[in-house]
């Protein structure tokens, strides 16, 4: 699996606290039973009328088409546990998301697919989307090792669970892998564990 | 770091090693499975070569996408018919127990779980689901988790897991009458904030606790997520043991015993350190509805709505103004005097007999106000069984709300029970989030169950404490 050092790219500020995976993914786009076509639905209602013109938001403005790092604010991806949200920003093309705090499933289910959840402070999220959206052509660049977020001049500092930046850094964010590993240890505790059989 | 709780206890039984990213390989007691979550990990699972590791601990039902008109086969809506034979093959195809309606026991996984005894004390239980919190009601470790995680514990019954700090939040008194747990719940969120629990589990504790029925906690570590947190417990005790005797998979005869041991031993110690207590008093707690967009905008029904210019936090604030745009209400306008066009009984947080039961308890010898649509979906088949058998479908019918089938129904907007334009709706759900019932301008107020019964017969939302039972007498 790939190892995940650097992320660069434009970044895409989307304002505002509390943004649920509801308002990522609406629910009606959960009855797919794969997750191809996910990337065509992030924020729909915020971005489509029910007519299907457009709305004004950031993921329909031109100059942020193809952007690979999200600027949030507060409780980013709170709500429903639905990998569809995650899902759908990186088949999207979001490679990393920066917020003042996450969810924790979100920002669990980020690390799963691969794509780094980090945390800045407020003033440093609001420096960010400040230039993201007064210079949308601005390329960032989120480091992993040195855990920055840098662009033009601006260096900023981020944070994330180490066991996580760990997996990403080492490629070993798809975890299957290394829980296979244990699988003689794990039949052992199974052994000593309850059973919801009620056998004791 | 906590110590000496029931949240270490589980943790360290169930830690089978610590992996070369220093996150812990967490072993799943029990696997809840649902449709919408479960496809794309089946397909991991086959794309991988790989089969289910413990399909014994492995069980799953259909609840988020089932029509709860009529559940004939195949369903009207082709993708809904398309998802239930995915679930059917796959269930199969991996030899998963399955509870679908042929077994009489489908229902919302969240209410099945506890009603057959799958959800046990000092268990760690995982579901693609965020409110799978719902079973730390038993003094489990339950948590949501993604669609990757359901994955990885189909293949190795295991999570990569980091440890939580763990809150301890005591509510001492007692409820005031008419105040019931989902009023202790939308309290707890509104006081310690829709983010306050984020790394958090909480441990609800205190003599609220210590006396409320087992579907009360239920409701209450339900909503523990639209807190923050994504695990809530509360500590095992007689209440929770009662409840499980005799349940379909509780243990039996000597085990038992056994059991009932194993279980007061998960139970936090007297002296153990948590990160965090918090206490708040019963006698504090009103009947409350949400009048906005995230789950803690919430307020007292006999209150008004708060004013959104004295809130300082910036971003707060922000969320209160897009809430007040969003709900079309104004700042100052009585709670009372919201005018609802639909009234929803259901949904994981409060689809269980004992809701329905103080529900019908208001509809009964009442009409339902002209205008309004109001229905009930009970939580499980068992539990619109055992409705039935008590004549509540009776009572409701009489009243003028429709009777359904067991779903998830209108809690989210995957089956055909949606909002429709701008409707507004006092529901007994969890989420209140824009879009959430379906319609992208659709309003939800959450409240008890009594409350909605109450909201759907006076058209407002209304206090229940003013209709006293009629005829309680003879129920
Ligand atoms: S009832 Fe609602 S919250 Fe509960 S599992 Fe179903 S959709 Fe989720």
């Amino acid at each position: 699996m790939s190892k995940i050092v650097n992320i660069q790219g434009r970044a895409v500020p989307v304002v505002g606290d509390d943004i649920d995976t509801d308002r990522i993914i609406p629910a009606r786009y959960l009855k797919e039973i794969t997750f191809s076509r996910m990337g065509e639905y992030p924020f729909y209602d915020e971005r489509f009328k029910p007519d299907g013109t457009k709305k004004e938001h950031p993921f329909n403005r031109n100059e942020y088409q193809g952007a690979s790092i999200l600027l949030g604010n507060v409780n980013f991806g709170c709500g429903s546990s639905r990998e569809h949200a995650p899902q759908s920003l990186v088949r999207w093309g979001i490679r990393a998301v920066v917020a003042e705090s996450f969810a924790e499933i979100f920002a669990g289910n980020c690390v799963m697919l691969g794509t780094p959840a980090l945390v800045a402070s407020k003033e440093d999220v609001a420096q960010l989307q400040k230039l993201a959206a007064e210079k949308p052509g601005t390329v960032f660049t989120v480091d992993l090792q040195a855990m920055e977020v840098r662009a033009e001049g601006l260096t900023i500092k981020v944070t994330m669970p180490p066991s996580r930046r760990n997996a990403l850094l080492e490629g070993t964010w798809d975890s299957t892998a290394l829980l296979l590993a244990n699988a003689t240890t794990v039949r052992a505790k199974a052994a000593v564990l309850p059973h919801p059989s009620g056998k004791s | 770091m906590a110590k000496g709780t029931l949240y270490n206890k589980i943790w360290d039984a169930h830690a089978v090693t610590t992996l070369p990213t220093g996150q812990t390989q967490l072993f799943i007691g029990l696997h809840l499975v649902h449709e919408v979550t479960s496809p794309q990990a089946f397909d991991m699972l086959r794309e991988r070569g790989l089969k289910v590791a413990y399909p014994d601990r492995t069980f799953a039902t259909m609840d988020h996408i089932v029509p709860t008109k009529s559940q004939k086969r195949p369903f009207m809506d082709e993708q809904a018919e398309l998802m239930m034979q995915a679930i059917e093959r796959n269930t199969k195809d991996f030899s998963v127990n399955f509870f679908d309606f042929a077994s009489g026991r489908q229902g919302v996984v969240h209410i099945i779980g506890p009603e057959l005894g799958l959800t046990q004390p000092g268990m760690t239980i995982a579901c693609g689901d965020s409110h799978t919190a719902t079973h730390g009601a038993f003094g489990s470790l339950a948590f949501g988790i993604g669609t990757s995680q359901v994955r990885d514990v189909l293949a190795t019954q295991c999570l990569c897991m980091d440890p939580m700090k763990v809150r301890r939040i005591e509510v001492n008194g007692h409820l005031k009458p008419g105040v019931t747990p989902k009023d202790v719940s939308l309290y707890l969120i509104n006081r310690l904030g829709v983010k306050g629990g984020i790394g958090f589990a909480y441990e609800y504790a205190g003599s609220v606790f210590d006396e409320m029925t087992m579907e009360g906690r239920m409701t209450v570590c339900n909503m523990a997520i639209e807190g923050g947190a994504r695990v809530g417990y509360c500590n095992p005790d007689e209440t929770t043991f009662d409840y499980l005797k005799g349940k379909e998979h509780a243990p039996k005869q000597e085990n038992w015993t056994q059991a009932v041991a194993r279980w007061k031993a998960v139970a936090s110690e007297k002296d153990a350190v948590y990160d965090e207590v918090v206490k708040f008093d019963a006698g504090e707690i009103e009947p409350m509805i949400t009048w906005g967009i995230t789950p803690g905008q919430s307020v007292g029904v006999l209150d008004s709505l708060p004013n959104p210019e004295v809130i300082a936090d910036k971003g707060e604030r922000e969320t209160a103004l897009l809430a007040y745009k969003h709900m079309q209400l104004k700042p100052g306008q009585k709670a009372e005097s919201i005018k609802i066009d639909v009234a929803f009984i259901g949904s994981c947080t409060n689809g269980r007999i004992s809701d329905l039961r103080a529900a019908a308890e208001i509809a009964k010898g009442r009409k339902v106000a002209p205008g309004v649509h109001a229905f009930v979906v009970p939580g499980s088949m068992k539990v619109r069984e055992e409705a039935m058998a008590e004549g509540l479908d009776k009572i409701f019918l009489d009243a003028g709300f429709e009777w359904r089938e067991a779903g998830c129904s209108m809690c989210l907007a995957m089956n055909p029970d949606q909002l429709k334009g701008d409707q507004i709706s006092a529901s007994s759900s969890n989420r209140n989030f824009i879009g959430r019932q379906g319609s992208p301008t659709g309003r939800t107020l959450l409240m008890s169950p009594a409350m909605v019964a109450a909201a759907a017969i006076a058209g407002h939302v209304a206090d229940v404490r003013t209709l006293a039972p009629l005829g309680a007498a003879h129920v």
